[in-house]
C-alpha cells in the first residue's frame, strides 16, 4: 500500500465515526436522517476489508511517527466491530421510534443517543488500532466515559444506578490496568528501551525477554485484573449485568458483542509480552482461574434468572469466560478458536439483544414469566430470538459450535484436561438454564390479556433485516470462514505463535 | 541542589502525599476531605517538580504544573461545586469505623512495602525507594471506594487511586510519555465530570446520594 492509502485506512475507522458523531451532535433544526448512522460501520468494514486483503501478504502496516498500527489481529477485530456496529446501527432507528412512541425523550434524546453511539465506535476502533499500550488504555477508558450516559439513557432510578456502578467499577478497575502498564513501562525503561518506544507494542514484544520477571509478573496480574473488569471477568464483574440490562438494546448489543472482546484482546496483547518475559505458566494460571470462577458464577446465576435481559448479560459472561479459557490455553488453535468465538458471539448476541428490545417494546416487561407464547403472539420475532438463543447455546450450524469445539480440543491437547472438562460441565449447566428459560418465553399459547389484539404481530422488514442478516452471517461463519481463513490463522499466530 | 537535600525533600513530599490519604480516611466532614485532597495534589506536584529539577528535565516541570492545575485546582473546584449543590456536609456512618479504617491503612501500607520489594530492587535510587508510598495510596483509595457511602466520598476514593498511580509512574520512571499523560489526565477529568452529572441525576431520582439506596438491581 502507498503511504497515503495506509494513512487513510488506519485513520478512517476513528475519524469517520467521530465526524458522524459531530454531525449528529450539531444537527439542530432538522434531525439528521437516522440512516446516516450506517456511514460509520461502512467505513470500519471497508477499512477492515482492505487490511484483511493486504496484511496477510504485506505484513503489519503503520504510519511513521504515529501511534496507529494494524496487523492481522487488528484487521480481524475491525471486521467484527464493523459487522456488529452495522447490525446495531441498523437497529437504532427502530429503537428510537419505540422510545418516542412510549413518550421517553424527544429529538434531543435521539440526538444525544446517536452522537454517543458513534463516539463509542470511534473509541473502540482507536483501541483496536493503537500500537502504543498507553493509547490503548486511554481509548478503553474513553469507551467507559462515552457509554456511561448511554447506560443511563432513560434516567430512571434503575438506569442511574446501573450507570453509577458501571462508571465507578470500570474506572477503578481499569485504573489498576494502568498501574500494570506503568510497571511494564518501568521494566522496559530499565531494560534499556528509550522513552518514546517503551510502550510501543512491537518493540516490547521484541525486547520482552530482557524485562525484569518480578516486575512483569506484578504488572501482568494488574493488567488481567484491570482489563478483565472491562471484559466482565471475576472479581470486578458486578457492573455487567446491571449495565447490559439497563442500556438501550442496540447499545447492549455493542457493549456485549464487541466492547468485552476489545478489552480482552488488550489482555491478549499483554500476554504475548508476559509469556516471553516470564513463561506461560503465570498468565495461564491467572486466566484459567478467572475463567472458571466467571463460568461458575454465570452458570449459577443463570439457573435462578427471572429477567431475560439479565439472562443475556450472564450468557455474555459465560462466553467471555470461555474466551478467557482459550486465551489461557494459548496455542495457535486455541487463539484461532477464541477469535472465531469473538466474532460468532458478537453477531449472535447482537441479534439476541436487539430482538430482546423488540420483545420489551411488545410486552412492556423484562420478566421471563410474563412473556409466554411469544411464537404465537409474534412469530417472526419469536423465531429470530429463538434462533439467536440456539446460536448462543453453540448448536450447529452456528459458528459458536465450531469455536467451542476448537477451544475444548486445544485444551485437551495442551494438557489442560481438568480445567477444560470442568468448564464443559459448567457450560452444560448454563445450556440447561438458558434453553429452559427461552422455551418458557417462546412456547405455549398466547395469553389473553385484555386490550391486546388477537392477531399475531408482524416484525416489519426494516426491523427484521438486520436480525436475519446477523443470523445468516453467524451460520455462514460456522460452515466456512472462506476468504478469512488465512487472516484468522495469521491473527492467531500473532498471539499464539510465540 | 545537593543529593541529600533532594532525597530529604523528596521523602518529605512523599510523606505529605501519604499523610493526606490517611487524613481523608480519618475525616468525616466532606468539605475538609476536599481540602485535604487538594493538598495531596500539591504534594504530587512537588514530587514531579523535584524529579524534574534533579534530572534537569524542563518538560517534567511543565507536566508538574499541569498536574498542579488539574489535581489541586480543577478537580477540587468541581467537587466543591457538587458539595454546594447537594447540601450534604458529612459522610454518614461508613461501613468500617474510623479506628478500624486507620488500622487498615497501616496494614495496607505494610502490604504496599512488601509487594513493591521487587520494584525497588530493580533500580535502587531515592525515587524508587519512595515508590511504596504511591502503591499504599492506591490501596487506601481502593479501600475508601469500597467502604464509603456518599457518592462524593467514592469519587474521592477513585481520585486517590489515580493520584497514587501517577505518583508510582513518576517515582518509577519519571512519568509516562507526555501524550499518554495528557490522555490519562483528560480521561480522569471526564470521568469526574460524568460522575458529577450522575450524582445530580441520582439526587433527582433518589432524593440523596447515599450509595445504600442503589439496590434496585439485584438477582
Amino acid at each position: 500500500m502507498t503511504p497515503a492509502t495506509t494513512t487513510a485506512v488506519l485513520t478512517a475507522p476513528i475519524v469517520v465515526p467521530l465526524a458522524v458523531a459531530c454531525l449528529y451532535a450539531g444537527a439542530r433544526r432538522r434531525g439528521l436522517t437516522a440512516w446516516a448512522g450506517l456511514l460509520s460501520p461502512a467505513a470500519i468494514l471497508a477499512c477492515g476489508s482492505v487490511l484483511a486483503a493486504t496484511v496477510p501478504d504485506g505484513g503489519p502496516v503503520t504510519i511513521d511517527g504515529s501511534l496507529l498500527r494494524a496487523d492481522a489481529l487488528t484487521a480481524w477485530m475491525l471486521l467484527v466491530v464493523g459487522a456488529v456496529a452495522a447490525l446495531a446501527c441498523a437497529a437504532g432507528p427502530a429503537y428510537l421510534a419505540h422510545e418516542r412512541a412510549a413518550g421517553h425523550g424527544g429529538r434531543g434524546a435521539a440526538r444525544q443517543y446517536n452522537a454517543l453511539v458513534h463516539g463509542f465506535l470511534a473509541a473502540m476502533c482507536a483501541a483496536v488500532l493503537a500500537a502504543n499500550l498507553g493509547v490503548l488504555w486511554v481509548a478503553i477508558e474513553a469507551t467507559t466515559i462515552v457509554t456511561a450516559f448511554l447506560v443511563g439513557h432513560r434516567r430512571t432510578r434503575a438506569s442511574v444506578e446501573a450507570a453509577w456502578k458501571y462508571v465507578v467499577i470500570c474506572s477503578a478497575g481499569i485504573a489498576l490496568a494502568f498501574l500494570g502498564t506503568v510497571l511494564i513501562y518501568y521494566a522496559a525503561r530499565q531494560a534499556g528501551v528509550s522513552e518514546a518506544w517503551a510502550l510501543d507494542w512491537p518493540t516490547l514484544v521484541a525486547r520482552a525477554d530482557r524485562l525484569d520477571p518480578d516486575v512483569t509478573r506484578l504488572g501482568m496480574a494488574l493488567v488481567v485484573l484491570g482489563f478483565g473488569a472491562k471484559a466482565g471477568l471475576v472479581p470486578l464483574h458486578a457492573w455487567l449485568p446491571d449495565a447490559h440490562s439497563q442500556a438501550p438494546a442496540p447499545v447492549s448489543a455493542l457493549m456485549s458483542g464487541v466492547l468485552l472482546a476489545v478489552s480482552f484482546t488488550a489482555v491478549l496483547r499483554y500476554k504475548v509480552i508476559a509469556d516471553a518475559a516470564i513463561g506461560h505458566g503465570f498468565t495461564r494460571a491467572l486466566l484459567t482461574g478467572a475463567a472458571l470462577l466467571t463460568l461458575a458464577l454465570a452458570a449459577a446465576v443463570l439457573l435462578g434468572q427471572r429477567d431475560y435481559k439479565r439472562m443475556l448479560a450472564y450468557s455474555s459472561m459465560e462466553h467471555m469466560a470461555l474466551i478467557a479459557l482459550g486465551g489461557a490455553i494459548g496455542s495457535p488453535l486455541a487463539i484461532a478458536a477464541v477469535l472465531l468465538h469473538i466474532a460468532g458471539h458478537g453477531l449472535a448476541k447482537t441479534v439476541a439483544f436487539t430482538s430482546s428490545g423488540h420483545i420489551l417494546h411488545l410486552r412492556r416487561t423484562t420478566r421471563i414469566g410474563r412473556v409466554r407464547g411469544l411464537l404465537a403472539r409474534a412469530p417472526g420475532l419469536g423465531a429470530v430470538f429463538g434462533l439467536a438463543t440456539l446460536a448462543l447455546l453453540a448448536l450447529p450450524p452456528f459458528s459458536l459450535f465450531a469455536s467451542e469445539l476448537g477451544i475444548a480440543r486445544a485444551g485437551f491437547a495442551a494438557g489442560m484436561g481438568w480445567p477444560t472438562a470442568l468448564a464443559l460441565g459448567l457450560v452444560l449447566v448454563a445450556f440447561a438454564a438458558l434453553s429452559s428459560r427461552t422455551a418458557r418465553m417462546l412456547l405455549g399459547p398466547a395469553p389473553d390479556a385484555p386490550g391486546t389484539p388477537a392477531v399475531p404481530k408482524r416484525l416489519g422488514t426494516t426491523a427484521a433485516l438486520p436480525l436475519v442478516t446477523g443470523l445468516l452471517a453467524c451460520a455462514a461463519l460456522g460452515i466456512t470462514t472462506g476468504p478469512l481463513t488465512r487472516l484468522l490463522s495469521d491473527a492467531a499466530a500473532i498471539i499464539g505463535g510465540h | 541542589m545537593s543529593d541529600s537535600t533532594y532525597t530529604q525533600l523528596l521523602d518529605l513530599a512523599c510523606g505529605a502525599f501519604l499523610l493526606a490519604a490517611v487524613v481523608v480516611l480519618w475525616r468525616r466532614d466532606l468539605a475538609s476531605i476536599v481540602r485535604v485532597f487538594a493538598f495531596q495534589g500539591l504534594a504530587l506536584m512537588a514530587i514531579a517538580t523535584l524529579l524534574g529539577l534533579h534530572e534537569h528535565r524542563w518538560d517534567l516541570l511543565a507536566v508538574a504544573a499541569g498536574i498542579g492545575v488539574l489535581r489541586a485546582g480543577v478537580l477540587p473546584f468541581l467537587m466543591r461545586r457538587a458539595l454546594a449543590a447537594s447540601g450534604e456536609t458529612r459522610e454518614t456512618q461508613p461501613l468500617v469505623n474510623v479506628a478500624a479504617s486507620l488500622l487498615t491503612a497501616a496494614a495496607l501500607t505494610l502490604l504496599a512495602y512488601a509487594v513493591s520489594r521487587p520494584l525497588v530492587e530493580l533500580d535502587p535510587s531515592p525515587a524508587t525507594r519512595a515508590l511504596p508510598v504511591g502503591l499504599a495510596v492506591v490501596l487506601i483509595g481502593f479501600f475508601i471506594l469500597v467502604t464509603r457511602r456518599r457518592a462524593l466520598s467514592q469519587v474521592v476514593g477513585f481520585l486517590l487511586l489515580d493520584n497514587g498511580i501517577t505518583a508510582v509512574a513518576f517515582l518509577a520512571a519519571s512519568g509516562v510519555p507526555l501524550i499518554v499523560e495528557l490522555g490519562v489526565s483528560f480521561d480522569v477529568l471526564l470521568a469526574v465530570l460524568v460522575l458529577h452529572i450522575l450524582t445530580t441525576r441520582m439526587r433527582a431520582a433518589f432524593g440523596r446520594t447515599d450509595i445504600d439506596d442503589l439496590r434496585e438491581l439485584r438477582d
